[in-house]
């Protein structure tokens, strides 16, 4: 099962899902690199959820294959799960546990041997510069360090492939920078990063970007071919540009 | 027409606002700006007659909040953040049942929320549930706006909305100000501010400064630089290790370099190629409200 | 302001009936469950083997053999005669109930022995009742004024009904149950739905009196409250042919006034708690609970140990089904249950008098 380095991390071909007669994602096909920062962006309703869902798992495609980290996906969801983080902004961690609480609890899940998840849970917390907050319960610390936190944990297994949905909604702007630089080091490490996000901003800091429209991916390329390919100055304009016109 | 003065709100042990005023002109559009947990929502709350302060005083059209709340709801339209309406009542059941408990009718405001109800027209029999992110916001609106307020309180009407549904529902608020309405809406989307006539920045219960987004970013007294190359993350680990770096942040795909006294450009880029950087560009700018949040102390 | 408030219960209506799976709910459950109840017991409680050893061979005891053999609920089997017969009977489960009528039976005091198979203790229970009642028929009839019997249990409970047919206590209890589903779980759930969803916030700020967004989302739930009350005697009485000796007015007015109580249980509920969960668990642990289980319903109270029957009083299904049972079998009127409807009265005084302190014309 083991895919060779360079092949495609993430592999979309014709990947559809309907509900009923409509069709909420329609035979979307993309390659995603090992160690990539790829940005997935859209209007709500355009389908990045469903597409989302599909990638990890949680829905079975009507028609299409997706591979991730070379196992089909709607083969072998539960092998897929292995292989990749997930993180969103609603959920994130159990509030009424301590933060080293949810990190054994995650590492627990991952099957993480118990000696191992609490050396990794000790490192982790001494990387964020979390000692104080080890023994603090989740609701008791700032919003900033719960994101990074969260974001930390998904990474916990050393997956393949980290799926962010949303992941800096209504953080504040110095937190929301470092928490993109969290995700560089990631990708520098080799670990392929797969998010979504409102803030225009941030798909400037993918490597590349795709804009889904009415289930379909509109456009997808460098943030740097896209602004030149709509001769515009940044990604918000691009969007704007794709998402606008309204059938 | 608002005025706040030294509001502070904590519940239990956590300070939701720290002595917060506040003075908002009839007819404004203001934008209280800031991340989550700032304290918008307590502020907005207590302003909506909704919370009790611990302590300091506000009125809203010359009534205090806490004694005149009956004559305040009455000139209020207020849309709380996790307003989600009635799921399973049509859109227009919805808009009817807000409408009566004003003690008005859709016939009687139409003209002030036609702009925004023809669109919502075709889907009115459509169950609220079944709608679209983007048309939600835009019922939850013309609902807050049937009874015709004089002054509207939105929280968050914004959030989780794509681009380019908030830039549609910014322009209908613009376009609701020449109906005379006083405007104070929370986001936590920085660019925003620039749709407000005047906003707030707040971050932990605190009001950081308050402004025309101009005055903001004109009396921003640090020195800025974009900064781009073609490695953005080596870039930006670098130039936090330039001497004269006050702060460094990725904004899109440049980094906004602050610094403690004035340099010459030519010096960061130099400083940049001696460490193998290519692709460098320096050039000052003109800082936006998403910086003067960030070095606001 | 009347207007706001029929608009308000049009809009309640609408949540009602677009909720397809709590509509069918509430409305076939009351019919589910006295059908249940009712045709469980009476089944259970049919043709039970019985025999008499009669010891004393008079004209006495062959009148209250034949009073036995007149019973739907007993079949005799003639040829048990003898001590061992019985035994054997009892071994082989043909026999469920036996009599024993010593020598010289017929002048007070009597001395009379009910034997039952006590494997099943319900039944035998059941049974014994049956049977004393049957006892105590035959000596009603001969007005001696003398105590009946020593050694057979007499359960007070028992004494206005006569044929002990056990449907007649269930539908009393179901309809308090499904009173207070009704009023006071479904509203608490109501009411903390709207919070949960933000509109609360919205109607709180509106010119309406708090006191009318309670009252219209209350109605509709009364009305529900109503029909299901007029579902089940409508059972009870056409199908289980129990009787209603009192006032129907005084009985929906006593309906009406439990239902004011359950509401403003419901209401109190959800002044305390902001989700729809929470809400619904405590009505259920404070509420279903000791209404199904304290109430007199399921399990008699004077069978209970004392710190029950002491928390039982506070429980007001306890007095609605004394209100019920007496309105509708002993067709008793407001003389008999005034202190039971002041009890009530009391209740849902005070419940509203807490509520009205934590709510609040804002929020938390």
């Amino acid at each position: 099962m083991q895919n060779s380095p360079q092949s495609p991390i993430i592999e979309a071909s014709k990947l559809t899902k309907q509900f009923g007669a409509f069709t909420a994602v329609d035979a979307i096909s993309f390659e995603v690199e090992r160690g990539e920062i790829f940005g997935f962006l859209g209007a709500n309703g355009a389908g990045k959820t469903t597409a989302m869902r599909m990638l990890t798992g949680l829905s079975r495609p009507t028609s299409g294959q997706a591979r991730v980290a070379g196992i089909d996906v709607a083969a072998h969801p539960e092998k897929v799960k292995q292989r990749i983080g997930y993180m969103s902004q609603k959920f994130s961690l159990y509030e009424d546990l301590t933060v080293m609480e949810n990190i054994r609890f995650y590492g627990g899940i991952y099957g993480l041997p118990r000696k191992q998840a609490r050396q990794a849970g000790s490192q982790l917390i001494e990387q964020l510069g979390m000692e104080a907050f080890a023994r603090k319960q989740v609701s008791g610390i700032p919003l900033g360090w719960r994101q990074k936190l969260s974001f930390s944990i998904a990474l916990l297994h050393q997956p393949d492939v980290v799926f962010l949905d949303e992941p800096t909604g209504g953080v504040d702007p110095v937190t929301r920078r470092q928490f993109w630089e969290m995700i560089y080091q990631a990708a520098e490490t080799g670990t392929t990063v797969f998010v979504t996000t409102h803030y225009m901003d941030e798909a400037e800091y993918c490597g590349r970007v795709s804009i889904m429209v009415d289930g379909q991916i509109a456009a997808l390329d460098t943030p740097d071919r896209l602004k030149s390919e709509f001769q515009a100055a940044n990604m918000h304009e691009v969007f704007l540009q794709l998402t606008r016109p309204k059938p | 027409m608002i005025t706040a003065q030294n509001l502070s709100k904590a519940y239990g042990k956590t300070t939701a606002l720290q002595e917060v005023s506040l003075t908002i002109q009839a007819g404004e559009l203001f934008g209280l700006i800031g991340p989550d947990g700032a304290g918008k929502t307590t502020l907005l709350r207590i302003l909506g007659t909704l919370l009790l302060p611990d302590a300091g005083t506000a009125f809203l059209d010359g009534k205090p909040v806490v004694e005149s709340y009956r004559a305040i709801r009455r000139a209020i339209g207020y849309m709380p953040g996790t307003f989600s309406l009635y799921q399973d009542l049509t859109v227009e059941e919805n808009l009817h049942f807000f409408a009566t408990i004003f003690g008005t009718s859709i016939a009687e405001n139409y003209e002030l929320i036609r702009d925004i109800y023809v669109q919502l027209e075709p889907f009115k029999n459509r169950r609220a549930g079944q709608l679209s992110g983007g048309m939600k916001q835009k019922l939850a609106l013309c609902c807050a706006l049937i009874h015709r307020p004089r002054i509207l309180l939105l929280d968050e009407p914004t959030t989780g909305v794509d681009p380019v549904s908030r830039e549609e529902f910014w322009a209908m608020l613009q376009r609701l100000k020449s109906h005379g309405i006083t405007m104070l809406v929370s986001t936590p989307y920085m660019d925003e501010a620039s749709l407000c006539d005047r906003v707030a920045l707040m971050r932990d219960g605190q009001v950081l400064s308050t402004g025309s987004p101009q005055s903001l970013i004109e009396a921003f007294d640090r020195p800025l630089l974009a900064v781009q190359a073609d490695d953005t993350y080596r870039m930006l680990t670098d130039l936090r290790q330039f001497e004269s770096t006050y702060s460094a942040f990725a904004f899109g795909h440049a980094v906004h370099l602050s610094l403690k006294a004035p340099v010459w450009p030519e010096l960061v880029q130099s400083y940049l190629l001696n460490l193998k950087h290519t692709g460098v560009s320096v050039t000052p700018i003109a800082p936006s409200i998403e910086d003067v949040f960030i070095h606001a102390e | 302001m009347i207007k706001p408030l029929l608009v308000f219960i049009r809009k309640e209506a609408f949540h009602i009936l677009r909720d397809r799976r709590t509509l069918i709910i509430l409305l076939g459950m009351p019919a589910v469950l006295v059908l249940l109840f009712g045709f469980a017991i009476s089944n259970e409680i049919r043709e039970a083997g019985f025999a008499v050893l009669d010891q004393a061979r008079n004209e006495p005891s062959r009148q209250l053999t034949d009073r036995f053999r007149a019973s739907p609920y007993f079949t005799m089997q003639e040829g048990v005669q003898t001590q061992a017969a019985m035994e054997a009977a009892f071994r082989k489960g043909s026999l469920k109930l036996a009599l024993v009528i010593p020598p010289g039976y017929g002048e007070p005091p009597v001395s009379l022995q009910l034997v039952t198979d006590a494997t099943d203790p319900n039944t035998a229970t059941t049974l014994s009742n049956y049977a004393s009642a049957i006892i105590r028929q035959e000596w009603a009839g001969r007005a001696t004024g003398q105590q009946a019997s020593a050694l057979v249990e007499v359960k007070p409970l028992m004494l206005y009904n006569r044929e002990l047919k056990s449907v007649f206590l269930f539908v009393p209890g179901v309809m308090t149950v499904i009173l207070m589903l009704v009023s006071a779980m479904m509203t608490s759930i109501a009411i903390t739905r709207e919070k949960e969803l933000g509109t609360m916030e919205v109607l709180l700020v509106s010119p309406l009196p708090p006191a009318l967004i309670i009252v219209g989302k209350v109605i509709p739930y009364i009305l529900l409250a109503l029909a299901n009350t007029g579902v089940i005697l409508w059972l009870g009485t056409a199908v289980f042919d129990m009787p209603m000796r009192g006032s129907y007015l005084l009985l929906w007015a006593s309906a009406l006034l439990f239902v004011g109580t359950a509401l403003s249980l419901g209401i109190l509920i959800s002044t305390r708690t902001s989700s729809q969960q929470v809400a619904m668990l405590f009505s259920l642990m404070v509420l279903m609970l000791p209404t199904i289980l304290l109430s007199g319903f399921i399990f008699p109270i004077a069978s209970m140990p004392l710190p029950l029957q002491v928390i039982s009083n506070a429980i007001p299904a306890k007095w609605f089904i004394i209100i019920l049972k007496d309105i509708m079998l002993k067709g008793g009127g407001l003389s008999l249950i005034w202190q039971e409807s002041l009890i009530l009265l009391g209740m849902t005084t005070f419940f509203i008098a807490l509520s009205v302190r934590s709510f609040k014309t804002r929020l938390a």
